[in-house]
Formats: C-alpha cells, structure tokens, sequence
C-alpha cells in the first residue's frame, strides 16, 4: 500500500490552491501592512543609517519576507483540530489507519508549499522591484534558507498543534490560541527584528522557539552571523514540539469519551 | 441587547481570559513602539512621549470603534448565509440590526488600555494645557472613533461586490489601526496622501496630536487641520452612508 503522507502534502496545497481569490485578497493585505511596517523601519534608519546590523536594504528585505512568511509559516488562524475536539469529530481522525500527528504536519507543509509560491515569492519580487532590496550573495544562502524556512513551518506546525490540543482538557482553545496570536506577532520579531530589543529580552525569547518563526529564516536569507547554530535551534525546537505534541495527543485522547449506543 | 451583554458575562472566566487577551493585544503594539525608541531618540522628528500620546489617542479611538461597529466584520458571514435577507426584512434599519447584533464587552479592554496610556502620555507629553486643549483631549478619542467607524464601515461595504471581500477589508480597517498610531511624517509622500485625504486616518490621532502638542506641522499643512478632525468626522459619515446605502441597494441575495 502506498503511504498516505504524501499523498496529503498534494492534497493540503491543493485544498489552498482552490481558493485563488482568497489568496489574492491576503496578498493585497499582506503588501498594503508591509508598506506600512516597512516606513516605520526606514523613518528609524533615518535617524541612524545602521540599527544593530540592519541598513534600509536589510529592513525592506527584512519587511518584505517577514510578510511573505506569515501566510507561509501561518502565525494565525489555525483553529481546525481545536473545533474538531470540541465537536467530537477528532474520534473520526484518531480512528483512521495513520498517525494523525504526521498526517497534519503532511497536509500543514502541502499548504505552507502554496503557500510559499501564492504568498512568499509576491511580496519579495515587489519588495525587490519597487525598494533597495538585499538578495544572497553565495548561492548557498538559498538553500540554507529553504531549510530554515521548513523548519520554521515545522515549529510553528509543532505550536499550533499543541495550542490545539489543549482543547482535549480546556474544551475550549480559542481563549489560549488568541493570546498567542496577539504575543507572536512582534515577539517573534515580525514587527521589529529581535536585534533591536533591548539585551534582556533577547535573551529571554531566545529561550522561546518565537525567534524560530520568522527571525531565523530571515537572517538566514540577509547572510548574517551564526547561522548554522539558528539552524540547530530551529531544529531543537522543531523534534522538541513535535515530541511533546506526541505526548500531548497520545494523553489528551484517553481522556476523550465517546457517547454512543 | 441586554440579553446578548448578559450571556457574554455569564462565563466570568472565559470572559476575564478575553478580556486580558484584548488588553494584551493592545499593549503589545506600544511594546513595538517603545523597542524602537531604544534604538533612536526620535521617530518622523517626534520624540518618544509625544509618539506615545499619538498612541494613546489612535488605541482609544480604535478601541471605542471596535466596540461600536466591530461586528461589521460579519458581513461577509451574513451575506454567505443569507441572514443578511432576515435583517432586511424587519422594520427596521438594517446597519443598526447588524451592529447591535452582537456588542462584544471583552472589546472594553481595549478601550481601557488605550485610555491608560493616553493618560499617562497626557500627564509626561509636556502639553501647555488650556481649556480648549482639555476640550480636545476628551474629544479626539470619540471624534477618531467616528472617523474610524465610518472608514470600516465604509471598506466592509465592498463586500456586496466582491464574494470574500473580509481581507481587502481588514487591510484597510487594521491598516488603519496601524497606520494611526504613528507620526504620519514616517511614511513617504505617496503612503501619506492616502492616509490624510482618501482614507482620512491622520485625523485619528496625528493632527490632534499636533494640537494639544502646539506644534506647527512639520510637513507644513495649515494649522487649522489640526483642529478640523470633528468636520472629517462628519464628512466621514456621510460619505460612509451614501457607499453603504450603494452598496446594500446594488445586493441580491445569494439564493439559488
């Protein structure tokens, strides 16, 4: 029998992919709030050209991915296994041949695949036509940033499955994944990279997988230092959500009660 | 309506969890705000108070709006589900039945927060207070609400066009949050246009600001602007009705 995996990365961009209106709609709020972000970084380096390594060029690239990157890595919205413990329906998925944990990271990375050519890739060529812009200098930079980039959506995958599975014991999980939704946003570094946080608080979300999210991938791409320990990190934290979404699932469902005759 | 107040309090729990969540969400953007000025001194040529109080000004409009017509945001749901045919129906106007539909109380957190900071930016801002200076203070807050709600309004309209039109929506009504929020000299001439005269965001919170500030506009637009925000308001609101009053005539339902 074929393994069903991968067949459900098809089937997760292919879901994405329908709806193309949609896409072009997010796009549209994707560029109008980069814009916006992108004048407040510049109006800084106004003042001083270079804040803690970051000139105009590294701030519009640093907009313009961080915009491409938060459908792709997707910080919002994802409410669906949430909804489907509440309702019961998650005894349906539990009960099929496969591990449900693997089968949504399969349809999750499907989607973050659509992702990347529907969201990621307009942002950076119009940020890279309309703006100075910082492409990679050594053609290994792109690979290195692809690999940074998975592993965010693997984070970010391995959160938002957690935050999910709460619902097993809180019923409800929209209080815990909207906190989260308000807090990642800029301590993720999306608003204002992490470099311009003041020494304490750097190292504090450093200890978070925020810095995963977008950050990483980001300095990847913009070449700066240590990037093969941002890469362990991202990985760290990526087997270590993953390990403890297992123990998560594999709890949360034995305290499910099925009513049924 | 007091019933649908009533049951949002039923749960004191999940209503508190909310309601930090709002507060929270709130005060992280002024996390931004305060991360950038440890980098530099001054931002669009305004210091560190004086960006606060824009602050402070745009958070309690957008909080007041969001509580007043917030549930706009249902639009699209009421146009995909035909509910929108019920509401039409009744004797009564339709936008009130849909704003009152649902009055979110966890959205007072937001208010509450935004009138903390105000509050502190007034007291540390160096502002020469006169009356009409404290007039002002306690106007903008609810003059920028008005202007605010009108622009929503006014964006979410363009659902009866378009089928999902709830992103191109938020872009301008979370945009507008965004944009207000910051000295209107940080953004370049093209971006700044828009935000003062086709969606008059500058209004909001920056050319209040200016005056309660007494200070002459950098970017040297006449001074009376800075105390015109309640004629916008108006002007707001009668422009935000006539695109409603298009849009829901132009609807069809979305029956078979």
């Amino acid at each position: 029998m074929l393994s069903p995996y991968p067949q459900l990365v098809r089937a997760g961009f292919r879901r994405h992919a329908t709806y193309r209106q949609a896409a072009l709609a997010g796009l549209t709020t994707n560029l109008v709030f980069g814009l916006l972000r992108a004048a407040v970084l510049v109006a800084v380096l106004a003042q001083r050209p270079v804040v803690a390594g970051y000139d105009v060029a590294a701030a519009i690239t640093y907009v313009s991915l961080g915009q491409g990157l938060l459908t792709v890595v997707l910080l919002w919205g994802d409410t669906e296994m949430s909804r489907r413990i509440r309702t019961g329906d998650v005894v349906v998925d539990l009960g099929r041949p496969w591990d449900l944990q693997a089968a949504m990271l399969a349809a999750d990375l499907g989607r973050a695949g659509f992702a990347v050519l529907a969201r990621l890739v307009p942002p950076m060529l119009f940020g890279a036509w309309a703006f100075p812009f910082r492409w990679p200098t050594v053609p290994a930079t792109w690979a290195w940033f692809a690999v940074s980039a998975l592993l965010a959506v693997v984070v970010s995958f391995g959160v938002r499955f957690l935050l999910n599975a709460s619902a097993f014991w809180l019923l409800d999980a929209r209080g815990v994944i909207g906190m989260w939704g308000v807090v990642g946003g800029v301590l993720s570094g999306l608003v204002v990279p992490l470099a311009w946080f003041p020494e304490w608080a750097q190292t504090a979300l450093a200890w978070t997988p925020l810095p995963s999210l977008f950050q990483i991938p980001i300095d990847v791409f913009l070449e700066r230092d240590g990037t093969a320990g941002a890469l362990a990190a991202q990985a760290g934290w990526a087997v270590a959500l993953l390990l403890v979404g297992r123990v998560a699932l594999h709890h949360g469902s034995r305290r499910l009660v099925v009513q049924g005759r | 309506m007091s019933s649908r107040i009533r049951s949002q309090l039923a749960y004191p729990a999940s209503f508190a969890l909310d309601l930090t969540a709002q507060v929270i969400g709130q005060c992280i953007e002024l996390v931004a705000i305060l991360v950038v000025f440890t980098q530099v001194s001054s931002l669009g040529g305004f210091d560190r108070h004086e960006v606060v109080l824009m602050y402070g000004l745009a958070a309690t409009a957008f909080g007041l709006a969001d509580l007043a017509v917030g549930q706009i945001q249902e639009l699209p749901t009421y146009i995909r589900t035909g509910e929108l045919d019920v509401l039409l129906l009744r004797p009564l106007g339709t936008l009130p039945q849909l704003l009152c539909a649902d009055v979110s109380l966890k959205r007072l957190g937001r208010v509450g927060a935004g009138v903390a900071v105000l509050g502190y930016a007034a007291a540390t801002a160096g502002i020469d207070w006169t009356p009409a200076r404290v007039l002002l203070a306690l106007t903008t807050p609810l003059v920028g609400a008005v202007i605010l709600a009108a622009i929503w309004v006014a964006a979410n309209t363009v659902s009866f066009w378009l089928v999902d039109g709830r992103e191109v929506a938020n872009s301008v009504t979370y945009g507008s949050s965004f944009s207000t929020s910051y000295p209107i000299t940080v953004y370049g001439p093209w971006l700044r246009r828009v935000l003062c005269f086709a969606v008059p965001g500058a209004f909001v919170a920056y050319f209040p600001a200016l005056a309660l500030l007494g200070r002459a506009d950098p970017l040297g637009f006449p001074d009376f602007l800075q105390w015109s925000s309640p004629l916008v308001a108006v002007g707001a609101v009668g422009a935000a009705a006539l695109i409603w009053r298009t849009g829901i005539r132009r609807y069809q339902g979305t029956g078979s």
